[in-house]
C-alpha cells in the first residue's frame, strides 16, 4: 500500500499531494536544508515518509490476547494498547512522565490531584473526551469482575470524580508523588466511559482498530484526527510467531519487517544480512536470591560473599553476548534518574569471598542452588558462579527444577534460589513490591524499619532532589544488606528490515517502549 | 437375511458406537481437564492474582458452580448445537471455532490431495517391484524422512526456499491470497513439510498391504492361470488390499487435523492445533472440550469410513 508521499514535518504545506518521488526528493532536500539551518538537521534518508503497512511478529499471542487496557498482559498486548489507546500520561526517554489526554496535573501535597482534560480530544467513534470516561477507565479496576492486571495500584485512589467535565480530581489514601507516572501504566489507558465489550477497540490513540482477531492478528490503521502528532505509517499489522527460528527466517524472507525477542546469539548474522537491531536497555534483571531468614543466610558474610562470587563481566559477554549493563546488587538502573553512581562497584573477589565463607564456618561446605529456565538464563549464571565457588573454597550443588509450577513452589522458598523481574517505573513501585518488610514478594526475606520509614517519606516527598538523596540511600542499604544478588540488567532486543527507519531504544521495555507504531516510518513506502 | 441389510445393520453399529465413543471422550477430556490444576482466572490474573480478586473473577465466569453442573451445562448446550462461549475472549466458540476449521480442513486437504496418489503409486509400484532397485530405494527414502522430525523439514524447506532463494513466502499468510497461484504459493511449503511424513507412512502401510495380497494363493492361481501383470495387481491384488490401505491412509490423515502444532506456529498459520494448545494454557474449559470433540469427531469420522469402505470392498461380501 502507498499512502500519500509526504515528507513529514518538513514539506511546505500544500505540497504533499500528487508530486512523483523524484519531486519528493528535491522537496525533501530543500526541507532539510532549511531544517538544518532551523538547528534540527535530520539526513535526506531519515525523513519520515507517510504512508505504508508494516508487518510485526511479536513472540507471543494467544486468545488470551486483549484489547482490554486492564487484562493486557503481554507485549502483544501493549503494543496494540499503545497504537488504539492514550493515557493521561506518557513515559518519556529519561522515564520522565510527559501530559497526553491529561493536559494538566496538579497537586499541593501528593494526595489530592486534580487533572485537567486536554480539550478537542475524540474518540475513534467520533465522540469527545470528556471527565466521565477517565473516572470510568481509573474506577473499573476496582471491580474484581473485570480481572485487571493493575487493581493494586488503582485501590491506593480512594476517590476518583468528574468535576464539570473536564477535570478530574483524584484522592489517594496516602500522599504519592508518582501519580504521573502510575497513570503511565499501560493498564491506566483510557477507554470510553461503560464500554464492556472489547472485540475492537474505540480509543483516541494514534491508529484505528480495523482488526481484532485474538491469536491471529490485528490491524491498525492510520488515525487522521489524531489530537497529537500523527503517525507515520498507513497500517500495522501486528501477528506472533512463537517459534524463535522461525520468527528470525520470516523477518529474514522479507515477509515481515519488525521481531522481537531475539537470541543474541543470531545479531551478528542478522547485521550481516543487512538487518537493523534495536538493543533497548531495561531494568529487568534475574536475581539472586539468598534467604536471610534461613539456612546460611542468616549469617550476613555468607550473603556478602556469594555477591563477591559473581563475575559479572563474564556473565555478561558468555551469556548475554554483550547485550547487558552490569548491575551492582541494587534494582534501579542507570539509566533512571534516581540512579544512585556513588554506590561502590561491589568487585569480583573470589578471594575474599573464601576468607568470608571461612569466617562464617563454610570452608568446604557444599550450597545447594536452585535454578530454572522459569528464572531467565538463571542456569548459566549458576555454572558461571560454581566455577568461581572453587576458588574461594566451596561447592555449588546446582538443583534444575522444572519452569512448571516454579513460581509457587521453589522461588522465595528455597534458601538459595533465583527470581527474575521485569522493569518497574519508579523506584517506589519496585522497593514497594520487592524489598519493602511487608512486600509480598520480598524475595530474601530482608526487613529493616528505616527502609520501609524512608520509603513512606520519598513517596509523599514532591521535592525531586530530596527524593534522589532517599532513593540514593535506600539502594546502598540494598546492596549492603539485603540478599539479593542483581548481577546485570538485561537489554531487550529486537530486530528490523532494512526499509523501517525511526527505532530508537526506550527505557522500560523493548519495542520503543512498546510505542513504535507512533514513531517508525518505512523507507521508500 | 440379503447381503444389504446385513451390511446396512453392520455399518448403522459402526456409527452408533463411533457417537457412543464421542460421549466416553467428552466424559475423559472433562476428567482430565479438572486434574490439570488452576482455571482460567488465575490464568488471566497471573501474578496479579489475589483472593479477592480470584474470587470475583471466577464468580463473573461462572467457575463457582460445581464440575458436574458445569458439564452437563455445557453437553446440552452442544446437543443442541452452541458449544456455549469462552471463558477467556467472551465470544460464542462456534465463531471462534469456525474460520480456523476451514482453515485445518484446507490445509488437511490439500495435503491429502498431494499425497495420496503420490503414496498409493509409490507404494503399488514398490510392492510390484518388491525386492528391487526402486522398491529398496523408496524404503530408504521414506525410512529416512518419516525419521526426521516435521520441524526440522520445514525449518530448512523455509531457510532455502524462502530466505535463501526468495521463491516462497516463509509464512503462509491466506489474507493476500486472491488467485490459484497465490494459494499454491502460501501452501507449497507447510504442504510439502506435511505431506513428507504423510507420504512416507502411507507408502510403507500400502506396500505391505499389496505384497500380503500379491502371496497370497488365488494370486498366485492367477497368475498360473496366465492372468497379464497388469491385470493381476489392478484386478486380483488390489481390490483385497483396499480395506488395509483406507484404514492407513484414514490413519495418516486423521494426524493432520489436530497435529499438525508445529507446522502452525512455524507458518503463523491460524489453525485448530494452535487454538487448541491456546484453550488448554488459559484454562479455558468449553473451548478446549469442544475443540477435543471436533479432533475426536474428525479421527472417527476417518476411521469408520474407513471401515465401511473395508467392508464394501470385501469382494467375499459382494459374492454372497
Amino acid at each position: 500500500m502507498i499512502g500519500t508521499l509526504a515528507p513529514h514535518g518538513v514539506a511546505p504545506d500544500g505540497m504533499a499531494h500528487g508530486i512523483d518521488r523524484r519531486g519528493l526528493l528535491r522537496v525533501a532536500g530543500a526541507g532539510v536544508l532549511s531544517a538544518g539551518l532551523a538547528g534540527c538537521g535530520l539526513p535526506v534518508a531519515r525523513t519520515p515518509i507517510k504512508g505504508g503497512r508494516l508487518r510485526v511478529a511479536t513472540a507471543t499471542s494467544s486468545t488470551a490476547d486483549t484489547l482490554d487496557p486492564a487484562k493486557q498482559g503481554i507485549a502483544t498486548d501493549y503494543c496494540r494498547g499503545a497504537m488504539f489507546y492514550d493515557g493521561l500520561t506518557v513515559i518519556d526517554e529519561h522515564s520522565r512522565p510527559q501530559m497526553a489526554l491529561a493536559e494538566a496535573i496538579e497537586t499541593r501535597d501528593a494526595r489530592e490531584w486534580t487533572i485537567k482534560l486536554r480539550p478537542g480530544v475524540r474518540f475513534h467513534d467520533g465522540t469527545a473526551l470528556t471527565a466521565r470516561d477517565v473516572v470510568y477507565s481509573l474506577r473499573r479496576h476496582l471491580d474484581p469482575a473485570v480481572g485487571s492486571k493493575a487493581r493494586v495500584f488503582a485501590q491506593q485512589m480512594t476517590e476518583v470524580r468528574a468535576i464539570g467535565t473536564d477535570q478530574v480530581r483524584i484522592t489517594l489514601s496516602g500522599p504519592n508523588a508518582d501519580l504521573p507516572i502510575i497513570l503511565a501504566i499501560p493498564h491506566f489507558l483510557i477507554v470510553r466511559a461503560d464500554t464492556t465489550d472489547f472485540r475492537l477497540a474505540n480509543g483516541t490513540g494514534p491508529f484505528r482498530c480495523r482488526e481484532f482477531d485474538p491469536g491471529i492478528r490485528s490491524v491498525g490503521v492510520r488515525n487522521d484526527d489524531y489530537w497529537g502528532t500523527h503517525a507515520h505509517l498507513g497500517e500495522v499489522e501486528i501477528f506472533s510467531i512463537a517459534d524463535d527460528s522461525a520468527r528470525v527466517n520470516a523477518l529474514m524472507s522479507g515477509d515481515i519487517d519488525l521481531i522481537n525477542e531475539i537470541n543474541p546469539r543470531i545479531i551478528n548474522q542478522l547485521k550481516r544480512a543487512g538487518f537493523g537491531v534495536l538493543e533497548s536497555p531495561s531494568g529487568g534483571y534475574t536475581d539472586l536470591v539468598i534467604r536471610v531468614d534461613q539456612g546460611h543466610g542468616r549469617h550476613p558474610d555468607f550473603v556478602t560473599a556469594m555477591k563477591l562470587l559473581m563475575n559479572r563481566e563474564t556473565m555478561r559477554d558468555a551469556i548475554f553476548r554483550g547485550y547487558a549493563k552490569i548491575a551492582n546488587d541494587q534494582p534501579i538502573p542507570p539509566s533512571s534518574p534516581y540512579f544512585n553512581p556513588t554506590v561502590p562497584k561491589r568487585p569480583f573477589d573470589p578471594e575474599r569471598a573464601g576468607f568470608l565463607f571461612r569466617k562464617a564456618g563454610l570452608a568446604g561446605a557444599t550450597i545447594p542452588i536452585v535454578t530454572s529456565t522459569a528464572a531467565n538464563k538463571s542456569d548459566d549464571i549458576a555454572v558461571v558462579m560454581q566455577d568461581a565457588a572453587r576458588h574461594a573454597g566451596i561447592k555449588f550443588d546446582i538443583r534444575r527444577v522444572p519452569a512448571d509450577g516454579y513460581w509457587t513452589s521453589s522461588w522465595m522458598k528455597v534458601p538459595v534460589g533465583f527470581g527474575n523481574v521485569n522493569a518497574r517505573p519508579t523506584p517506589d513501585i519496585i522497593f514497594t513490591q520487592f524489598f519493602s518488610s511487608t512486600a509480598p514478594w520480598n524475595e530474601s526475606g530482608w526487613k529493616d524499619a528505616r527502609f520501609d520509614r524512608l520509603l513512606l517519606l520519598a513517596r509523599g516527598d514532591t521535592d525531586e532532589s530530596r527524593r534522589r538523596q532517599i532513593y540514593g540511600e535506600m539502594q546502598q542499604m540494598v546492596h549492603d544488606h539485603s540478599g539479593i544478588g542483581i548481577p546485570l540488567f538485561v537489554s531487550s532486543l529486537d530486530a528490523y528490515g532494512p526499509k523501517v527507519r525511526g527505532l530508537r531504544p526506550m527505557p522500560g521495555a523493548g519495542l520503543m517502549g512498546y510505542r513504535f507504531a507512533s514513531h517508525v516510518w518505512l523507507d521508500g513506502a | 437375511m440379503t447381503a444389504s441389510l446385513w451390511v446396512t445393520r453392520l455399518i448403522a453399529g459402526r456409527i452408533a458406537s463411533a457417537v457412543f465413543t464421542l460421549f466416553l471422550v467428552s466424559l475423559a477430556v472433562f476428567a482430565v481437564s479438572l486434574l490439570m490444576g488452576g482455571d482460567a482466572a488465575e490464568a488471566i490474573l497471573g501474578q496479579s492474582a489475589t483472593p479477592e480478586a480470584l474470587a470475583g473473577l471466577r464468580a463473573s465466569m461462572h467457575l463457582d458452580q460445581p464440575a458436574p453442573q458445569r458439564y452437563l451445562g455445557w453437553l446440552i448446550g452442544l446437543l443442541h448445537g452452541d458449544p456455549g462461549t469462552s471463558l477467556v475472549t467472551g465470544r460464542p466458540i462456534g465463531g471462534m471455532i469456525a474460520p480456523r476449521l476451514a482453515n485445518s480442513l484446507l490445509l488437511a486437504g490439500l495435503t491429502a490431495l498431494v499425497s495420496v496418489p503420490v503414496a498409493l503409486t509409490l507404494g503399488i509400484l514398490a510392492a510390484v517391484k518388491r525386492g528391487g532397485t526402486f522398491d529398496r530405494v523408496v524404503g530408504i527414502a521414506t525410512i529416512g524422512i518419516v525419521s526426521v522430525p516435521e520441524f526440522l523439514i520445514a525449518t530448512v524447506a523455509v531457510l532455502i526456499f524462502a530466505v535463501t532463494l526468495h521463491w516462497l513466502p516463509a509464512l503462509s499468510s491466506l489474507r493476500d491470497v486472491d488467485s490459484i497461484y497465490e494459494l499454491l504459493r502460501v501452501f507449497a511449503l507447510p504442504v510439502m513439510s506435511l505431506a513428507c511424513v504423510t507420504v512416507a507412512q502411507m507408502i510403507r502401510m500400502t506396500r505391505a498391504a499389496v505384497c500380503d495380497a500379491l502371496t497370497s494363493s488365488y494370486v498366485e492361481a492367477a497368475r498360473l492361470k496366465g492372468v497379464p501383470p497388469r491385470r493381476l495387481v489392478l484386478g486380483h491384488a488390489l481390490p483385497n488390499a483396499i480395506g488395509p490401505i483406507a484404514n492407513a491412509v484414514a490413519l495418516s490423515l486423521s494426524a493432520l487435523l489436530g497435529g499438525v502444532i508445529v507446522i502452525e506456529v512455524i507458518f503463523n498459520y491460524p489453525g485448530v492445533a494452535r487454538l487448541m494448545v491456546d484453550a488448554v494454557a488459559t484454562r479455558d474449559m468449553p473451548l478446549v472440550q469442544t475443540v477435543a470433540m471436533i479432533f475426536s469427531a474428525s479421527y472417527l469420522v476417518l476411521v469408520t469410513t474407513a471401515d465401511i469402505v473395508a467392508i464394501l470392498a470385501n469382494p467375499r461380501l459382494r459374492h454372497q
